[in-house]
């Protein structure tokens, strides 16, 4: 159960509409390691995971996770919004436009498609956990490649506080996969999935 | 900044703050002092967005009460860069 307000997490009030940059930002929306594939990674992985405060965690990041990819489809929409056929022609944004015109469509920044792929449900939660960690350092450096191609204040504000929880949710992951670990057999953490293995003495 | 974006902005702030404690409590389930913060953020968190709804337009379904024109269909879309 969700449940939506009409505001974004952070606020997203661009002037200047810039289409060569929306192409790039775009990545974070549809992209490999974008806010639409963090938030249905975690959501999915729910499931598997038996200890209920790692479960809520995931549900928690991947809640925000959906907050995000409103305020990236946010800043490449207002990125786009009113601009001219010479701009769109001479911005490289054609080959957008031709497909989705000024919509806001999932894709990574080449023009691949959003997919399933790009995250994956083990059903193991170390597995899981380790590749949310990973999956939040691919994203916060994304983000660092963007801020390298951004002068625009209006478009930096928003893209540094997205970076900024890129990091918190590192910790956090972090600190989960350790209260996953404190209830396994330490002398061998891969011995059992939690979610999978049922007999008692694997435990 | 006109009352409307300063008390929105404000929202932005407190419940950014139950946000970022929600995410602590859940790998620190008995840190006190982060409990007392969670209670007091979230309470005025409820607060502001009831009041900004009642003055301003619904922010959350729970405060979208209409008479006359439905206020939930009429408040302006976050993506169009209202939010100050």
């Amino acid at each position: 159960m969700w449940s939506y307000e009409k505001r974004l997490q952070f606020p997203v009030n661009i002037k200047e509409p810039n289409a060569k940059l929306a192409q790039v930002i775009i990545s974070q929306f549809g992209g490999p390691d974008g806010e639409l594939a963090a938030s249905m990674r975690y959501l999915s992985q729910r499931y598997s995971v038996t200890d209920r405060r790692v479960a809520g965690l995931l549900t928690d990041i991947g809640t925000e996770e959906l907050a995000h990819l409103e305020m990236v489809g946010a800043i490449v929409h207002q990125l786009t919004r009113n601009l001219s056929m010479e701009e769109i022609e001479k911005s490289g944004f054609d080959k957008y436009y031709v497909d989705h015109t000024l919509g806001v469509w999932p894709q990574a920044a080449g023009g691949v498609p959003f997919n399933a792929c790009e995250f994956q449900v083990k059903g193991d939660v170390i597995t899981d956990l380790v590749e949310d960690m990973a999956a939040e350092q691919k994203a916060r450096s994304t983000y660092d490649n963007i801020l390298r191609l951004i002068k625009d204040p209006d478009v930096c504000e928003p893209i540094k506080f997205l970076r900024q929880r890129e990091i918190v949710h590192f910790q956090r992951f972090g600190e989960a996969l350790r209260m996953t670990q404190d209830g396994l057999n330490s002398k061998n953490f891969y011995a059992f999935n939690p979610g999978f293995d049922m007999c008692e003495s694997c435990k | 900044m006109n009352n409307r974006e300063q008390l929105l902005k404000d929202i932005g702030i407190v419940d950014f703050t139950v946000v970022e404690l929600a995410l602590f409590l859940d790998t620190h389930s008995c840190d006190q002092s982060a409990m007392e913060y969670f209670n007091h953020y979230s309470r005025m968190n409820m607060q502001l967005k009831k009041e900004f709804s009642k003055t301003y337009y619904p922010l959350k379904l729970d405060f979208a009460e209409s008479e006359h024109k439905w206020r939930w269909g009429d408040a302006p879309l976050p993506w169009e860069g209202v939010c100050g």
